[in-house]
């Protein structure tokens, strides 16, 4: 499959009176069409700082990040990015939260907005549309900040640690249901995590980050054999033991050094 | 409100305990006798919170009375000299004489419009302000110090030269109450605006907005609460400056009515302003209540 994303020898540091503080080093990947990837690595390991590169809110200092096309112009995908949060606004509507992103674009075409009718209903928010977020469940809520995602047709969801907030057997239901629905929605995807599990049932392929100046330590492809569909499967799957000790190894190895 | 919800939560499950009643035929007794053991504690609860609501009235008009009476008693048995110290009798009287001639409604009048204008003034001046802080931080940093010194200063030593630029009149009353109240609140708006959850703003900037319409879609809406209780504070602050520049250059006005009372020894006139002042204050402190709590029903909040 075609990649949709390429990173070359990506540097990035951050910079204050003390000094520089060097936070990316030479990561280069591609990202495929449909794939779902997940990057790990040890806490303030710059993970975050790679998600914002790719979302474009900061500038690489060093590397590219693009894909050439093959008459040699430069494509980039469009992105739609998740928060750690929801973080729907309490003083709109939820139909009014997740049409934002068009409002935004003044892009409230009747287009747009059926693709938005449509998800409200395939997602079971349709008559939830007047309330406000605070009556919507945990699961609701990061699926109306999906639908606001999705509403500008994004190619490439970036999410950055976007269950973080929700408790343990939520967030089980709400990432396995979030992934489902990007999968069915055929996007592409890219999401932060430190939890090695969830990176496993999730991802096809895992990047694992070293601890500062991040560089790509490892990449694992993951392939499970899956009983069923439930949120479960994937953690019960004969492999997954195995990918996690694998993982566990490259971030543990990585601490030693420091110890 | 918390109170209404659980009662409306308590007659719904009332009313199924009541439907299931019908259809099963279970033993009437016993749940009746749940419902009622059920009932009772939600009305106890009730019961207790208007208890203490009532408690809480009473005294503060037993403290009122007693106060007035207390005055009353002292002026009538002369332990004070009502001349001085004057006494809810002669201030009636006062008011009412005041009242007939027409001119205390005049001076009540006047400083209402004044201490309004001058407060619907601020709001407008200080989120103007605040808003070109927020728009370019590196002015927010330049102007920081200056702000700071401006709020610190004692407003009132600024009145004589207000009165010196603008003359005396209503114009220069309008600037003093605006200038007693103006800087503090630009730094509240401001400080507002920067508490707004910054992921928020990132959030716009990942669904494609430019700063404005972070501030539009996010700072702004996200601040009422602070905007609000801004103004709770600029509304009293606004009427000091008001009173202050009455003092010193005016012809109309409670703030008048005070000095020209002191100067001719008519201290009658002087409490009666004093106390229709605290009412003013008491009704412009309660209106900006209502308004906020219309706006958190309003935006649920």
């Amino acid at each position: 499959m075609q990649n949709i994303l390429e990173l070359k020898n990506i540097g990035y540091s951050y910079h204050s009176l003390h000094g520089e503080t060097r936070a990316l080093q030479n990561i280069s990947f591609g990202v495929r069409e449909g794939e779902f990837i997940a990057i790990v690595g040890p806490s303030g390991c710059g993970k975050s700082t790679l998600l914002s590169i790719i979302a474009g809110l900061l500038s690489p200092e060093e590397g590219t990040i693009a894909v050439n096309n093959p008459d040699g112009s430069l494509h980039y995908p469009k992105i739609g990015y998740m928060l750690q949060r929801d973080h729907l606004f309490e003083w709109r509507t939820v139909y009014r939260n997740v049409t934002l992103g068009l409002e935004l674009n003044h892009a409230m075409t009747k287009e747009h907005l059926d693709t938005v009718e449509r998800l409200l209903t395939d997602y079971g928010l349709d008559k939830f549309r007047d309330k406000r977020p605070s009556e919507l469940s945990g699961g609701m809520k990061q699926r109306a900040a999906l639908i606001r995602t999705l509403a500008l047709e994004p190619q490439l969801l970036l999410l950055d640690e976007p269950f973080s907030a929700l408790d343990y057997q939520t967030r089980l239901f709400v990432s396995a249901d979030i992934c489902r629905l990007i999968r069915a929605a055929g996007k592409t995807m890219i999401i932060i995590t430190h939890d090695l599990s969830e990176a496993i049932s999730l991802a096809d392929r895992i990047i694992v980050l070293s601890g500062r100046p991040a560089v790509v330590k490892n990449e694992v492809a993951v392939k499970l054999t899956l009983a069923d569909n439930s949120p479960l499967a994937a953690r019960n799957a004969p492999e997954f033991q195995q990918y996690f000790n694998m993982l566990w190894e490259d971030l543990t190895h990585e601490n030693e050094p420091n110890q | 409100m918390k109170t209404n919800q659980i009662n409306e939560q308590k007659v719904s499950s009332d009313k199924r305990t009541c439907k299931a009643d019908k259809t099963t035929f279970l033993p009437k007794r016993s749940i009746s006798r749940k419902e009622t053991a059920e009932l009772t504690k939600q009305e106890e609860f009730v019961r207790k919170h208007r208890r203490h609501h009532h408690e809480i009235a009473s005294w503060r008009t037993i403290l009122f009375v007693l106060f007035l009476a207390l005055w009353e008693i002292s002026a009538d048995l002369k332990w004070i000299d009502s001349f001085f110290f004057s006494s809810p009798g002669r201030v009636v009287k006062c008011f009412v004489e005041q009242m007939k001639s027409n001119s205390m409604l005049a001076h009540i009048g006047v400083t209402l419009f004044e201490t309004l204008f001058s407060f619907l003034l601020v709001i407008c001046a200080s989120l103007l302000v605040a808003t070109l802080l927020w728009y370019s931080p590196k002015l927010s940093e330049i102007l920081e110090p200056y702000l700071v010194v401006l709020n610190s200063l004692p407003k009132s030593a600024l009145a004589p030269l207000f009165i010196v630029w603008l003359g005396t009149g209503t114009r220069t009353i309008i600037v003093a109450g605006m200038s007693v109240a103006v800087f503090g609140s630009v730094i509240s708006f401001y400080t507002g605006f920067r508490q707004v959850d910054t992921e928020k703003i990132t959030l716009i900037y990942t669904l494609g907005g430019s700063r404005r319409d972070a501030f539009s879609k996010v700072v702004l809406p996200g601040s009422v609460p602070i905007l609000l209780s801004t103004a709770k504070v600029n509304i009293g602050l606004a009427l000091v400056g008001v009173i202050i520049g009455e003092f010193l250059a005016a012809r109309r006005g409670l703030g008048y009515l005070i000095i020209y009372g002191s100067q001719v020894f008519q201290l009658d006139m002087v409490i009666t302003s004093i106390i229709v002042l605290c009412i003013i204050a008491l009704v412009f402190y309660k209106s900006i209540q209502v308004i906020e709590h219309q706006i958190r029903i309003r935006f649920k909040m």
